[in-house]
């Protein structure tokens, strides 16, 4: 079966392999033996029981084992998180007190919002999925870095430890956004937090910078930039905005800790500080890392849409050069958190120019997703499901975001409601559907086995219909004029409010399901084949789980990720053996 | 159209407001066009393309020129518009007309002052007149509020150190809502106020007896009055349950503990003291968050107060 041809790498003319021709250019680098390489099923030996023991974990230098300790570390924070915000939901239930007082409210939302972009979000798809598929997809036997690797999980684990001081320790009532001069001000332990988030700046920037280069140095041969699946250029947008943005958030952090510390009067105005610079500094970081968040999450979607369409993806160039045009002018539009806060009304223009010209590029993107599908042979699976629910709620996050940009309008809508659900439409019902695609999609290559496609569809279906139930009265108050943050609320709210609680406990509902299937999976689920979903893709040419050392040859790349012409003999190749 | 609205829409109330619910309207009737096309599509082609066998073929398509400058020109026009008459809107909304009548206004943990010409205060009310430019001077002594009208689809940032300025027009005599819109602590969600619109007359009368008005009232009622209108109740009951801060109920002549573990009777000077400097005696078991009412209330309203107080048990 196994055929044995010449190739070579870089750019060199037309080769035969079993017997379909494969251009590959002119000039002649050097000269290769590559045979077909299929992955064996059910393997016995995997990167889950190649090592044994606690120890072999915890001072693991695989990437895909760091990659499964992040997404143990961000399962607990989600389940924190979303705790939190069944409990605020609750006690929204009825105006003033239902169940807690105001200052304990205050708090969990802090809280909420904290743990959640800071622990869950921003970690999510770069550290748990990236890390264990980008150095597959590169046909990498790791990151350019291991030991740098586990050195940002640990300092992950670092910054969480001090922001589980925090909390026992007085906790934080100052809202995610730390705003001054309320955060200079306030009781609590907010420096023991910032730290925290701080320090866990670091774990983002180490993972950036080892995915560029991973990216860079690391390629297999034939994997030239246009053969790169679209989830490497997500993640390497996603890293540059890690690289670039990050150490600006520290420094204000830094700052603001060096005004509770020392009182050196930078942001508070009782100290000859200016408030409003907090918030350029926190949205210069926070409106990239927003980018951070969703990035990955299209380059998620863009495997998953053209592996259950078995079609070629739509606009390549179009979606990853997107991703890096939103990556750049992503850096330039922190202004529009700030219509309302006091900046030149010339600023104002050019943040809300710039606004609306981010929300271009993810226009496209939504285009080129739905072009994919036409005339493709989709199957419903349940990665495919949450990528059209991702499509379905990302685009009313969108949309709501240019009535947002929208500087009059903005006036009216700024810190209600609507804010709330335009970003939970965005951050939740984007993000994190693209991560549970991710997370279905490539599960049978991280633990070699399936979940339950039915309990799946369901917890899917209910996630989809409590998150809508959730968020979408969100948008009716918000433009009514509910404000954000608030404990107590006047009457004409309350309906709203209750079908806004109701549906949270429909989605918890959902996120129990799926707890309780995964879990099923993981310990009993059935095996799963080497690629169950028929991908093209260069991470379901090996076995599932994959080899401690992913491939046990050189993979060489002739055809880009998506070519659902081309047979499948032609991905499965690999550097032959010197005796053939 | 309009009772539609008035489902997502508070009422409209102020000249800009028109404007700036057309600019809404015109971005969700087009979003849901936008919405309806591509879940049709998903729908349809998940139904049309549904995968039949793993044999299936499909055609390679990599881009299509004309369709994909289509769908990035149209979106590209539709948002100029949406940036350029959201902008006019907003200098609109910048911009107050130079004959608007100006009242100060100070935002502080947790109520909402208003000063004018007259040297009238009020607190949680702002009394303005119909038909006329209103501009308000604000400023915080405290954290950062925002002042918001959504009737008036006004908002602003209310700073500490400096001055910020919104104005509005109310077209109808009548009350609306003015909540806080950034979070500013434990009673962040009661900092409301409320604006009243007296017809140009009415306003003149108002302006005329307002500061009279308390003159001729007996020190209990007046006491009773001035409680209310500076939002005491918002942080102290006077049933005996514990809020933001101690309750009035019963609260002449009690045994007060400090934070500093001495014990103080309340008395009429520790009254006093304790509404002009509220930071310089804090009760055992709060927080040192109430505002100073120092030039916000005089010698004869503070006597009224403490009268008031006398009568709560």
């Amino acid at each position: 079966m196994a055929t044995t041809s010449s190739f070579t790498t870089g750019k060199i003319s037309a080769e035969t392999i079993g017997g379909n021709g494969v251009s590959l250019g002119e000039k002649e680098v050097k000269k290769l033996k590559i045979k077909r390489f299929e992955p064996v099923e059910e393997p016995q030996i995997h990167y889950l029981n190649a090592e044994k023991g606690l120890w072999s974990w915890l001072s693991t230098v695989d990437h895909k084992r760091i990659g499964l300790m992040y997404l143990a570390a961000i399962a607990v924070f989600f389940l924190i998180g979303g705790t939190l915000a069944v409990l605020l939901r609750t006690e929204l239930l009825t105006p003033a007190k239902t169940f807690m007082d105001a200052d304990t409210y205050n708090q969990i939302f802090t809280l909420h919002g904290a743990i959640m972009i800071f622990f869950f979000l921003v970690p999510s798809v770069p550290a748990v999925l990236g890390n264990f598929i980008l150095p597959i997809q590169l046909g990498a036997k790791d990151v350019a870095f291991p030991r740098l690797n586990l050195a940002s999980f640990y300092i992950y684990l670092i910054g969480a430890i001090f922001a589980f001081v925090s909390i026992t320790t007085g906790g934080i009532d100052t809202g995610w956004t730390f705003y001054t001069p309320y955060s200079s001000s306030t009781g609590g332990n907010v420096m023991m937090m910032t730290l925290g988030v701080f320090i866990l700046g670091f774990s983002s920037i180490l993972t950036g910078v080892n995915f560029i280069v991973t990216i860079h140095k690391l390629r297999a041969p034939g994997l030239t930039w246009n053969k790169l699946p679209l989830n490497l250029w997500g993640l390497y947008a996603t890293s540059i905005i890690q690289i670039l943005a990050t150490p600006v958030l520290a420094i204000t952090l830094l700052l603001l800790t060096m005004e509770r510390a020392l009182g050196i009067g930078i942001f508070d105005p009782a100290l000859g500080g200016d408030p409003v610079l907090f918030q350029h500094f926190f949205w210069f970081y926070s409106h990239p890392a927003v980018y951070i968040m969703i990035v990955p999450g299209f380059g998620i979607i863009s495997e998953v849409i053209s592996t259950f369409s078995r079609k070629t993806i739509f606009g390549y160039w179009a979606i990853a050069l997107s991703s890096l045009a939103i990556a750049f002018i992503g850096f330039l539009v922190w202004g529009h958190h700030m219509f309302t806060a006091g900046q030149s009304s010339l600023a104002t223009m050019v943040f809300s120019f710039l606004t609306f010209l981010v929300g271009i590029p993810t226009g496209i993107k939504i285009f080129n997703w739905l072009a994919t599908m036409y005339k493709g042979s989709i199957q419903l699976s349940t990665p495919m499901l949450y990528a059209l629910i991702f499509l379905f709620q990302f685009t009313i996050g969108g949309f709501t975001g240019v009535m947002l940009g929208a500087l009059s309008v903005d006036i009216h809508l700024h810190d209600t409601y609507y804010v709330v659900a335009h970003f939970h439409y965005v951050m939740m019902g984007g993000m994190v559907m693209a991560f549970l695609a991710g997370l279905h999609y490539w599960w049978p290559k991280m633990f070699g086995t399936m979940y339950s496609e039915f309990w799946a569809k369901v917890s899917a279906t209910l996630v989809f219909v409590g998150f809508n139930v959730t968020f979408f009265p969100q948008f009716i108050m918000g433009a009514q004029g509910m404000p954000r943050r608030y404990y107590n609320y006047i009457d004409q709210f309350q309906p709203f409010h209750v079908t806004s609680t109701i549906g949270s406990y429909i989605m918890a509902v959902g996120f129990t399901i799926m707890a309780i299937y995964l879990l099923h999976a993981l310990i009993k689920g059935r095996k799963a084949s080497a690629n169950p979903w028929g991908s093209r893709a260069l991470e379901w040419q090996i076995p599932s789980p994959a080899p401690a050392h992913n491939f046990d040859h050189t993979p060489v790349v002739l055809n880009g990720p998506y070519d659902y012409h081309r047979p499948m003999s032609e991905f499965q190749m690999g550097v032959a053996d010197k005796k053939h | 159209m309009n009772r539609f609205q008035d489902f997502y829409l508070p009422p409209a109330k102020s000249t800009v407001a028109a404007d700036t619910d057309a600019l809404f309207n015109f971005v969700h009737i087009t979003s849901l066009i936008f919405l309806i096309g591509i879940v049709a599509a998903i729908f349809y082609f998940v139904y049309k393309y549904k995968r039949r066998s793993e044999h299936d073929v499909t055609p390679v398509i990599t881009h299509n020129n004309a369709l994909e400058i289509t769908w990035s020109v149209i979106p590209f026009i539709l948002v100029m518009i949406v940036f350029g008459w959201g902008f006019r809107g907003y200098l609109n909304l910048r911009t107050a007309p130079t004959d608007a009548y100006e009242v100060r206004a100070i935002g502080k943990k947790w109520l909402w002052e208003f000063r004018y010409a007259n040297g009238f205060v009020s607190v949680g009310e702002l009394h303005v007149p119909e038909d006329r430019p209103i501009k308000l001077i604000m400023n915080s002594t405290d954290v950062i509020h925002s002042f918001y009208v959504p009737d008036y689809r006004i908002k602003r940032d209310v700073l500490p150190g400096r001055y910020s300025s919104v104005w509005f027009e109310a077209t109808e005599p009548g009350e609306s809502t003015v909540f806080c819109t950034e979070y500013c602590g434990t009673a962040h969600s009661n900092m409301m106020a409320k604006v009243v619109v007296h017809t140009k007359e009415d306003f003149e009368t108002w302006m005329a007896t307002a500061a009279l008005a308390d003159a001729g009232l007996p020190p209990v009622e007046l006491g009773q009055q001035l409680v209310q209108r500076n939002a005491c109740q918002t942080c102290h009951s006077i049933d005996g349950s514990a809020l933001q801060g101690p309750t009035f109920k019963g609260i002449f002549g009690r045994q007060q503990k400090m934070e500093d573990g001495t014990v103080v009777t309340v008395d009429e000077n520790y009254i006093r003291q304790s509404i002009l400097q509220p930071q310089s005696q804090i009760v055992e078991g709060y927080l040192p968050v109430m505002p100073p009412y120092q030039g916000t209330l005089n010698d004869d309203q503070i006597s009224a107060i403490i009268e008031y107080l006398k009568t709560i048990d």
